[in-house]
């Protein structure tokens, strides 16, 4: 166990290091020179040079490399150039309001996607189920923005039953106030995928022996469908959740963004739009360092969801 | 007993046809898809749509399929009534006239008739929706095209080779794919500070190869030890020759259904892209933009330039999945007609 653990972080360096050298040679090389973006179009040369010293940009590119290296182990990453705020702060700050959105999301999401996926499994091949499906298909279509456009107008500002938009300070009122209507959207984004997903790793399951020898040996369709398929269907399932833990947090940009939620996805894009790039580096790192860490969990998680998979 | 021999002698393709013709749902998908495809030809081409950037109707023109002015036309036309002549206003004769031509001259284009309505500027929403989803399509699709050419030649070099180049691709795809895509766009988009069609084909074709190599790399370890390869070695032919004359057709078909899947992608990613200001530049009309605009007039009450992206895109990208779905069942060879 501990060598596996062990075994997987090792291996995560290459990966690390590479994700690295890609936000470099991006930024500090496809980029251009940051100067410019920083000093505006009417700039003097001397003002140039100056920002250019500060940055360290005049330093020769192996220089510069070894400084971003230190920044991500050290896991300093500067200032923000548009508040210069430090960016560990920027990142820190916005982690809470991003969570309060996307853990009753991602709850919700996979409690009601598993329920209706063994729902539309066990009545496969019907009416309900192609109708099902094809709801899904069109719901996909839809675009995100369309979702939250139409909810946003007709249930926050039509209909008045949620605010149109903001955030305030106390978590509570940011849970039970702010956070519903972005959840549904998100909900009703998310959902349709999620259960076409979830059906095909249930139907996987459904035709396997044992579920036959479960049936035969006279249990209760009930228990055939929760307990011997849902237990098999929950290692894809599991992968599934953890593998977009760190995508979702991203993911929700948009809803952030119209719903004025100062999160990590608004951040992205604001940083996007005033060239923020120490922002934008420092997010990308530690998204995807996430992101090993929690395929890693899904690994683990495996093992105690289903005894027969042996780590090696 | 024939029948049966021609069976066995049909290609992979016929095969793969005969069943998605007998899929009624795969049909009409693809004719909703040829529909769009057609109706992006006839406006690159000018044949349609070229002129929706012209005045045709007054501004926010509620949608109608009636000829006449209608009763709310003429209502939202009549814009603040003309204020009463000075009586010391030497020039009144000549406003009066001007004013009567003012008036016989808008009277003409309100005429017109508008089935989507008409926009801020009075452009048909009709003619701005086709001219938008020639943008988005062929964003969408050239983007897929060049992914999934990038991830095709990446996966079939990395598969045939194998050893330290299929190390290094394989460390290439970890390292994109811990990135999660769409922060992967808004980086890109960061970095590229040109807006422009170009820029936006580059960054979703630059970002979506992984999807392509993943899969396109398995079909080439699977294919390379084949006998036919194996025959092509010993007549001479090149590592280049095998890889794309000899395997790649065999393997085609998998580029062929994630050029689809990637299209349906991208083109909900296009819109989203132009929404936020990192896609399409200003005076290119696309659903994304057209989204983005509607999104303000909502507020006051104008739905239809929202509905008409809103819709047109829901009906192109329903079909395409569809279609792309129907596709992968239909070229799936492990599937049995």
């Amino acid at each position: 166990m501990l060598a596996f653990v062990l075994r997987r972080l090792w291996q995560m360096l290459p990966t690390m290091l590479g994700v690295v050298l890609l936000v470099f040679v991006l930024f500090n090389w496809v980029g251009g020179d940051p100067a410019y973006i920083l000093a505006g179009k009417m700039s003097s040369p001397e003002a140039i040079a100056n920002i250019r010293r500060q940055l360290g940009v005049d330093e020769p590119y192996p220089v510069q490399l070894w400084i971003f290296v230190k920044q991500v182990l050290t896991f300093d990453f500067g200032q923000s150039w548009a508040t210069g705020e430090p960016v560990r702060q920027v990142i820190g700050s916005r982690l809470g309001p991003s969570l309060t959105v996307l853990v009753p999301l991602t709850v919700l999401e996979t409690l009601i996607g598993v329920a209706l996926a063994l729902a539309v499994a066990f009545v496969r091949g019907s009416l309900t189920d192609r109708a099902v499906m094809i709801a899904c298909t069109v719901g996909m279509s839809i675009s995100i923005l369309v979702y939250i456009i139409v909810f946003q107008y007709g249930l926050a500002y039509k209909l008045g039953l949620f605010p149109v938009q903001g955030w305030g300070d106390s978590f509570a009122v940011n849970l039970l106030r702010y956070a519903p209507l972005p959840i549904l959207i998100g909900l009703a984004v998310s959902l349709a995928p999620t259960l076409r997903l979830y059906r095909s790793f249930v139907l996987d399951e459904v035709n396997q022996d044992c579920v036959r020898t479960a049936r035969a040996k006279g249990l209760p369709e009930r228990r055939v469908m929760w307990v011997h398929v849902l237990r098999n269907a929950a290692i894809p399932i599991i992968t599934h959740v953890m593998a977009n833990l760190p995508a979702l947090l991203i993911g929700a940009f948009l809803l952030e963004r119209f719903f004025g939620i100062p999160g990590i996805g608004r951040e992205v894009i604001l940083a996007v739009e005033r060239s923020d790039f120490p922002v934008i580096k420092a997010v990308t790192v530690c998204v995807a360092a996430a992101t090993m860490v929690f395929n890693l969990l899904a690994d683990l998680l495996y093992q105690a969801v289903d005894p027969r998979v042996r780590l090696a | 007993m024939s029948a049966r021999l021609n069976d066995d002698a049909a290609g992979l393709w016929t095969l793969a046809w005969r069943r998605l013709r007998a899929d009624r749902v795969a049909m009409v998908a693809l004719a909703i898809v040829a529909a769009f495809l057609v109706m992006v030809v006839a406006s690159a081409t000018g044949l349609v749509a070229a002129d929706w950037e012209e005045e045709v109707g007054i501004n926010y023109a509620p949608p109608t399929f009636v000829g006449a002015e209608p009763a709310a036309m003429a209502a939202a036309a009549a814009t603040g009534q003309p204020a009463p002549d000075n009586p010391f206003d030497p020039l009144a004769a000549e406003i009066r006239a001007l004013r009567a031509q003012l008036g016989t001259e808008q009277a003409a284009p309100r005429r017109a008739t508008l089935p989507f309505g008409a926009d801020k500027w009075g452009h048909d929403v009709i003619k701005k929706t086709i001219k938008g989803g020639e943008t988005s399509i062929v964003v969408g699709l050239v983007a897929a095209l060049v992914a999934v050419g990038l991830g095709t030649l990446v996966g079939a070099v990395s598969g045939f080779y194998g050893g330290i180049v299929d190390d290094l691709c394989n460390w290439f795809y970890n390292v994109f794919t811990s990135i999660p895509s769409i922060l992967m766009i808004l980086t890109v988009a960061a970095v590229l500070q040109h807006k422009g069609v170009t820029t936006i084909v580059l960054i979703l074709g630059l970002t979506g190869w992984t999807g392509p190599y993943r899969l396109i790399r398995a079909e080439y370890l699977r294919h390379k030890a084949r006998e036919y390869v194996l025959a092509a070695d010993a007549i001479g032919a090149s590592n280049a020759r095998k890889m794309f004359a000899h395997i790649f057709p065999n393997v085609s078909h998998v580029a062929l259904v994630q050029l689809s899947i990637l299209a349906v992608g991208f083109i909900k990613a296009e819109v989203i892209l132009s929404f936020l200001g990192f896609g399409v530049p200003v005076g290119v009309v696309s659903w994304g933009s057209m989204l983005n605009e509607a999104q303000n007039e909502l507020l006051l009450g104008k739905w239809w330039q929202l509905s008409a992206a809103a819709v047109a895109m829901a009906v192109l990208v329903t079909a395409f999945s569809l279609l792309a779905d129907a596709l992968r069942d239909a070229l799936d060879p492990k599937v049995k007609a």
